[in-house]
């Protein structure tokens, strides 16, 4: 059942979002009344099954579509239009095929106008820090997806925004990858301190990456359930996903969330 | 190794077959491979050749010109804009399949019989698939990465710059290829229908004259600098194709 | 120019309702509209406007004299892209299926098909006289190495995996032929057809204009010779309608035939 957000001990929110609602031209509701707020420094998932607008509502945090109602809210500033607050990571990754990592990742600079030698000193630095150093003057195609992931985290590091938007980056990679990129997003976190939100249609990667996680469900979008949870930043990760209560909270989301898929 | 050179060895061996047929049976129009060949060293050192092949040259190469120029920027602006692709779609298609050679009678009292005529005839043969395979281009354009630039405030000039352009090469440049392929053929239809310039002067000269061999030779010369020309942009578009595939 | 219409947001486009044959409507009305206004500046006076040419085409079609005009035209046409089917498709398919053929063949095809092969037209009539077997071969000329490449073409991407499959079952060589090959083929073949068509036209039309003055290339020489430009331009405009009426049925036919079954 949906809990009040007031749970939550009281930190700096970073981003707000409002009482956000979104019905598209055609008619079809996306999102209802979401108001959530996402405390500085955490990760926060939203999670949900396909259809729930889980990435409709990181586009609207993201400035790139505008709600139909509401408002988000980042670092105190409504936003209208992509914000220098929020950097993006996509799905599939978004990189441009003609471009090397280099200018991949330095590209977010060069369409701030950064000069050239300024900004892929700052991408090589990005780089180097997601493990790809390397592979500069590689092309994405000769690349895996995990690799191609982190030049897009890499992208996103580099114009220094404080709240990192992830759109299910890891899903289109292979399930052993995905782990290892985990682990270093969380390992790379504690270096960073972003503000992150996280969107994911599974359930272990939330429990096992988050601080809290927002469950949304579908047709409309409702926020249905918050849960905060702190086994992200206890010990290695084969002891979180050995521990009974990552097992009982996996196992308490999964039931609430099997009534959506029929 | 061998297969690239199969398609030489298969036009050596229809060079022979030509050889040796004309000259076992006589055949007006068709002399041997051998004269003809004698023919295409005697017209290269020919003035007229010379200034004809000019002539072409400059009818073919601002026809094409104009053809990218404009065919581009519209195929993008189909491509991103609907009530444009909806208002201009229609007449590509048709005009891309439709017998262009038609309007050629027509341009000559508009346009004169001269050179203008000729390259509105290159680029009405051209422009189409340019405009066509530029919209495909930008409609393959991956959409997050648009999405990537808006999230970085890319302007609507970077976007178009930098990513429209860019992601659409690959298809502007077989669209061009495919142009030259026409842009060739309307050169050549727009000087033979007029048949008072250029190689169409040329090629009706030497079939009034009725000299075969020059006639066959300058066939052989606009073939193969056809060849060299499409084979020089095939070049080019493999170089990019690389990223074609992994949209 | 707007960039902002290709961006994935479904929000920022304001739904047109116009249907798409409204859009087709408009379209023809803009350009006919802009025609009829550059005819009566007039930019040139070889450039009549659109009524003065739609007029002319009425008087043409109530005259006769264009259906005379297409009873010289359309035969030729029709036989001769009759048989650059059948030798079209006869060569591109043993072609597929015999590397020897391929080998002989498939170059000269494709220089046929990229070359300026118009400049040889002319030469036609030392052969052929000016009558209509001329025209059949111009037609030909320019048809055939479209389908027969096209068919070509399909039979080699026949679907591998299916052919895999077949051979599983034990399927015999002219079984995969004539059950996979071929079948999987017909698509592609059958579009190798309209491209014909399409070469066809381009053919006759050159044939008409350059060396056997009948049929409808010989109307529009005419009255280009007596400066009826109207009257030139209604004819320019009904071979250009007539091909793109054909090429538009033979694709919807296509489309029926084919439109399910492609992967």
């Amino acid at each position: 059942m949906s809990l009040p957000d007031t749970t939550v001990p009281a930190r700096e929110v970073a981003v707000k979002v409002d009482g956000v609602g979104m019905v598209y031209p055609t008619g079809t509701e996306a999102l209802r009344d979401i108001a959530v707020e996402f405390p500085r420094g955490a990760l926060v998932s939203l999670l949900g099954p396909s259809g729930c607008g889980k990435t409709t509502l990181l586009k609207i945090i993201a400035g790139l579509i505008e709600p139909t109602r509401g408002q988000v809210i980042i670092n105190g500033t409504t936003v209208h239009g992509p914000s220098p607050a929020s950097a993006f990571v996509f799905q599939d990754f978004a990189l441009m095929p003609w471009a090397t990592v280099l200018r991949n990742v330095a590209f977010g600079l060069e369409l701030r106008g950064v000069r050239k030698r300024e900004r892929e000193a700052i991408a090589r630095k990005y780089i180097a820090e997601v493990g790809l150093a390397g592979a500069e003057n590689r092309y994405p195609h000769e690349m895996s997806g995990g690799m191609r992931q982190r030049a897009g985290l890499a992208r996103a590091l580099a114009v220094d925004a404080d709240v990192l938007l992830m759109d299910e980056p890891f899903s289109a990679i292979d399930e052993q990858m995905r782990r290892k990129l985990q682990e270093d997003l969380l390992s790379l976190l504690r270096v960073e301190k972003k503000t992150v939100i996280f969107v994911t249609h599974s359930i272990e990667e939330a429990v096992y990456l988050s601080d809290r996680i927002v469950i949304l469900s579908p047709n409309p979008g409702e926020v249905s359930q918050v849960v905060d949870t702190s086994l992200a930043h206890e010990g290695d990760p084969e002891t979180i996903r050995r521990d009974p209560r990552y097992v009982a909270l996996v196992d308490e989301i999964w039931s609430g969330l099997k009534r959506y898929l029929d | 190794m061998a297969r690239r050179f199969a398609p030489l060895l298969t036009l050596i061996a229809w060079a022979l077959v030509w050889e040796v047929v004309a000259q076992s049976v006589e055949i007006s129009v068709l002399p041997p491979l051998s004269s003809v060949l004698v023919g295409v060293t005697e017209v290269v050192q020919l003035k007229s050749f010379r200034l004809a092949l000019l002539e072409t040259g400059r009818a073919f190469g601002i026809g094409m010109a104009l053809s990218v120029v404009v065919g581009v920027p519209l195929g993008v602006l189909m491509g991103v804009f609907r009530p444009a692709d909806r208002l201009l779609n229609v007449w590509a298609n048709v005009f891309i399949s439709a017998p262009l050679t038609a309007v050629v009678p027509a341009l000559m009292p508009l346009l004169g019989i001269g050179q203008t005529t000729v390259i509105a005839t290159v680029f009405l043969f051209a422009v189409w698939v340019i405009v066509l395979d530029a919209r495909e281009g930008v409609r393959k354009v991956n959409p997050s990465l648009i999405d990537m630039a808006r999230t970085h405030h890319a302007s609507r000039l970077a976007i178009f710059t930098k990513i429209l352009v860019p992601g659409a090469l690959p298809e502007v440049l077989t669209g061009i290829r495919l142009a030259v392929v026409r842009g060739v053929k309307g050169v050549i239809i727009g000087q033979i229908v007029i048949a008072l310039v250029g190689f169409g002067a040329l090629f009706d000269l030497y079939l009034q004259t009725f000299s075969m061999e020059r006639f066959w030779a300058l066939v052989i010369i606009i073939f193969v600098l056809a060849f060299l020309l499409v084979e020089g942009v095939g070049l080019i578009e493999r170089r990019v194709a690389f990223y074609a595939k992994s949209r | 120019m707007s960039v902002e219409a290709s961006a994935p947001s479904e929000t920022g486009r304001r739904s047109v309702s116009i249907p798409s044959w409204g859009w087709t409507l408009l379209s023809f009305a803009i350009v006919f509209g802009a025609w009829e206004v550059a005819g009566r500046v007039p930019i040139s006076l070889a450039f009549p406007p659109f009524s003065a040419v739609a007029a002319a085409l009425v008087r043409l079609i109530a005259s006769g004299e264009l259906l005379r005009a297409y009873g010289e035209t359309i035969p030729p046409l029709v036989v001769g892209v009759l048989a650059a089917a059948v030798v079209g498709i006869a060569l591109g398919v043993s072609m597929g299926l015999m590397r020897v053929l391929e080998f002989a063949f498939y170059p000269p095809l494709v220089i046929m098909q990229t070359a300026p092969v118009a400049a040889i037209i002319p030469l036609i009539t030392f052969i052929y006289g000016i009558g209509d077997l001329a025209k059949v071969v111009a037609v030909m000329i320019l048809a055939v190495p479209l389908t027969a490449l096209n068919a070509f073409a399909g039979i080699r991407n026949a679907d591998a995996r299916l052919i895999e499959m077949a051979r599983a079952f034990q399927g015999s060589t002219r079984q995969v032929v004539t059950k996979i090959i071929v079948p999987d083929a017909s698509g592609m073949i059958f579009a190798g057809l309209r491209l014909g068509v399409s070469g066809g036209f381009i053919g006759i039309v050159l044939a008409e204009l350059l060396i056997t003055p009948t049929g409808i290339g010989d109307t529009i020489s005419y009255y280009r010779s007596v400066a009826k430009y109207a009257e030139m331009y209604a004819a320019i405009v009904s071979i250009i309608a007539l091909a793109t009426v054909t090429l538009a049925l033979i694709e919807t036919a296509e489309r029926r035939l084919f439109g399910k079954t492609r992967r």
